[in-house]
């Protein structure tokens, strides 16, 4: 039986589910039959309304879909996914016409409401700017996807002024061509893997972001993805581009309805930084992650890359990984520039019967590139975790350096926590460090914090964030403060 | 009856490698408030797992008695409960919390107790300011706040760490458990005016020592003898110059007597 309908019954007998965020939204659905073959790519082209280069590249990324293996490699178990099974497009129904807010449907309004994205953002998405001279705190853009169809874009103008483009990629694809035909694929080629490729193949939303020569975005790109059509794959593509001198940091956080299925997502995103570039890529992911039976919950394979092509350009990935059932995800930085930096930090937590398989792949073209890699992991009830990383350093990468430390954290007693790095290193100048820790929160520990007048979950909670300091850290303000909310809400009930 | 803090035939027993140990067989011991207390004994005579058992620790398993604190059952509670309830607890061997700042945890649970007692929580600038004072008063390094808990520290260091927390959580109890143990005489001192300041009728204290020397400083107004799970002995301060001159033994042999 395919993963999803066994899921699907087994969690109709659950009933209401624990989930905070779980519910769905009643909205008229264009959804599209059931199936995957070249008439779906054909009829998801013609709905985006694509230029014929892009139907094509998606079908070629069928093709190679269909001669691509689904990877086994990763320590994560499950159902074999009927990909026959899965609805391939869903777009709320739209009045045709403009896309002011009094016109988007009120219901999604207060499903944002519901989502709690907070007040400001609301009213960010309201269109009210901040006070001239208001500097408490940076403003943020949010390109709100709903679903698949992004319904409204806010701040266009602020950021259209400074010359910064951040939009559906669907009308990048309409507006900026040639942008988006240049640098769709390059970092993450159609064919690269199972899961690209089929995202290639059927992608029908995600976010551009194109920031031009010497420009410092003037505020942090926020989107917000939300699942919320009954058996949909969600296949969002991202694309950042930053030219030379340019800089952006973009915000992703996730927080998806309560699902009665399994619920495949496979994105892609691809950044790319140019000479003297940087780009920080902060997630915070937060999506169903299935009961306490590890019924339900998001299959999450992401393959996430950046290019670093100029001399002295930066990429940085911070990522808080909380929910999915199934995570697979590698962001990497491909270092050619010479002297280009990469970065990873990461949290991932795993609770009753998650798995994650994630970690990073830091490959070292050009001379004198740096890589840092901070992994903290943390595994209760019986979810199973892994950092899987590579560090690879090529012939022509003189005066290459990597430091990696990946520690990991258990609580109980039965979890897993797996470390396997991949050190592969062709220039004997090169310099690779790595530093690994396994440790368990201890009943010691514990027990002097409740002494102290904390309840065991704020004990816990306290703990893990101390653990996971280093990367924490790293998140803009909002997130990191999202963040450690987080780590506690989703190690509720691991101990005791 | 004290009405206050009152153990009565307390014992508790501990699962060691699938082996139940009895350890605490038959505590009986009334400390009235505003009173300092002493426990004195040989090793392994149950006084930490006293103070274990009374601060909620979930190891020990209580099999009879009572403990009954300001009128309440002492051993229905939580050890948050027991927190907040004013039983304070100074580690032997303070534990460590990695990337845990001082300050953010202190804060944390002085606001937690104080939300617990039904008062307002401290912001951040009025709890830094009190905690500052607060550990210059104990000699210690202005960025000890700024570390992490009990990390790097030395002996001392998380010594005085415990009475800095002591001093902000304001419990009405506390329990020492050789808190002198490690200290140099300066440091003995400055720990021991720590906990003087705290003295007033409504602060009780339990210390558990192995040395005279605190005493000196600390002066209680009875000291316990305990041994084998049990209080066999107890007296004035007197008894801590008596125990320091001739041991255990004699109050050993008395009770083996009896």
């Amino acid at each position: 039986m395919p993963a999803v309908t066994e899921t699907r019954e087994a969690v109709e007998k659950l009933g209401q589910s624990s989930y905070k965020w779980g519910f769905e939204t009643d909205i008229d659905m264009d959804v599209a039959p059931k199936g995957l073959n070249e008439d779906t790519i054909r009829l998801i082209s013609a709905r985006k309304e694509e230029p014929e280069w892009l139907l094509e590249w998606r079908l070629a990324a069928y093709r190679a879909w269909l001669k691509t293996e689904e990877p086994k490699w990763a320590k994560v178990s499950y159902p074999p996914i009927d990909y026959q099974d899965l609805h391939y497009y869903a777009a709320p129904r739209k009045k045709p016409g403009p896309k002011s807010l009094e016109e988007v449907d009120p219901e999604l309004l207060r499903t944002y409401e519901k989502l709690g994205i907070p007040l400001h953002e609301q009213a960010m998405l309201a269109g009210v700017e901040l006070p001239e001279g208001e500097t408490a705190r940076p403003p943020v853009a949010v390109d709100a996807v709903f679903d698949s169809v992004s319904v409204v874009t806010t701040f266009r103008k602020t950021l259209e002024e400074a010359g910064v483009i951040f939009c559906p990629i669907s009308e990048a694809v309409r507006d900026y061509p040639d942008l988006v035909r240049k640098y769709l694929g390059s970092v993450v080629p159609a064919g690269d893997n199972f899961y690209a490729a089929l995202n290639s193949a059927v992608f029908t939303d995600g976010s551009f972001v194109f920031v031009p020569k010497g420009v410092r975005c003037p505020m942090e790109l926020s989107t917000y993805f939300r699942i919320n059509a009954k058996n949909t794959g969600q296949f969002e593509r991202t694309l950042i581009v930053v030219e030379d001198g340019a800089s952006v940091s973009y915000l992703e956080g996730c927080t998806a309805p309560m699902r009665d299925e399994n619920q495949l997502h496979a994105a892609v995103v691809e950044l790319v930084a140019m000479e003297d570039a940087s780009i920080k890529y902060s997630t915070v992911q937060n999506w169903y992650p299935g009961d306490e039976n590890g019924r339900g919950g998001i299959y999450n394979f992401v393959t996430k890359r950046g290019a670093c092509r100029g001399a002295r350009s930066k990429i940085s990935w911070t990522q808080v990984e909380t929910g999915s059932a199934i995570t697979w995800k590698y962001p990497s930085c491909i270092l050619q520039g010479e002297g280009s930096v990469g970065e990873f930090y990461s949290v991932a937590v795993t609770n009753n019967h998650q798995q994650a398989d994630t970690g990073t792949k830091m490959i070292h073209i050009g001379r004198n590139t740096r890589s840092t890699i901070i992994a903290k992991t943390i595994s209760a009830g019986h979810s199973d975790s892994t950092y899987r990383g590579l560090v690879r350093v090529l012939p022509k990468a003189s005066g290459a350096r990597n430091f990696t430390q990946c520690d990991s954290l258990l609580i109980g007693d039965q979890c897993g926590a797996h470390t396997v790095p991949y050190i592969e290193n062709r220039n004997m100048g090169a310099r690779i460090e790595h530093e690994a820790t396994t440790s368990k929160i201890s009943e010691d520990q514990l027990f002097y914090c409740r002494q102290r007048g904390l309840s065991e979950e704020d004990a816990v909670g306290l703990i893990v964030n101390g653990f996971c300091r280093d990367v924490l850290k790293e998140l803009p303000m909002e997130f990191a403060v999202e963040a450690q909310k987080l780590l506690q809400i989703s190690l509720e009930g691991s101990v005791g | 009856m004290t009405q206050f803090l009152d153990i009565s035939g307390l014992c508790a027993r501990i699962d060691a490698d699938g082996q139940e140990k009895e350890i605490l067989k038959g505590v009986d011991l009334s400390i009235p408030p505003g009173e300092v207390h002493a426990i004195m004994g040989p090793n392994g005579s149950g006084k930490s797992t006293l103070s274990y058992v009374l601060a909620g620790r979930e190891d020990y398993e209580v099999t009879a008695g009572t403990v009954n604190f300001q009128g309440k059952d002492l051993l229905e509670m939580e050890p948050e409960e027991r927190a907040a309830a004013g039983l304070f607890l100074a580690f032997q061997s303070p534990i460590e919390l990695p990337g845990v700042n001082n300050a953010n945890f202190l804060r944390t649970a002085v606001n937690a107790v104080r939300r617990a007692r039904g008062k307002d929580e401290l912001d951040a600038v009025t709890f830094l300011k009190t905690a500052r004072a607060a550990a210059k008063e104990l000699s210690m390094a202005p960025d000890m706040l700024k570390r992490n808990v009990n990390v790097g520290f030395s002996g001392g260091e998380k010594k005085r760490n415990e009475v800095l927390q002591m001093t902000l959580l304001q419990p009405s109890f506390a329990i020492l458990d050789e808190t002198d143990s490690g200290l140099d005489v300066d440091a003995l001192r400055i720990v021991a005016e720590g906990v003087n300041r705290l003295r007033s009728p409504s602060f009780s204290a339990l210390v558990i020592t192995h040395h005279q020397r605190l005493l000196d400083y600390l002066v209680p107004d009875r000291i316990h003898v305990m041994a084998k799970g049990r209080i066999i002995h107890s007296g004035g301060p007197e008894l801590a110059q008596q125990i320091d001159r001739e041991g255990y033994t004699r109050f050993l042999a008395e009770a083996e007597a009896a």
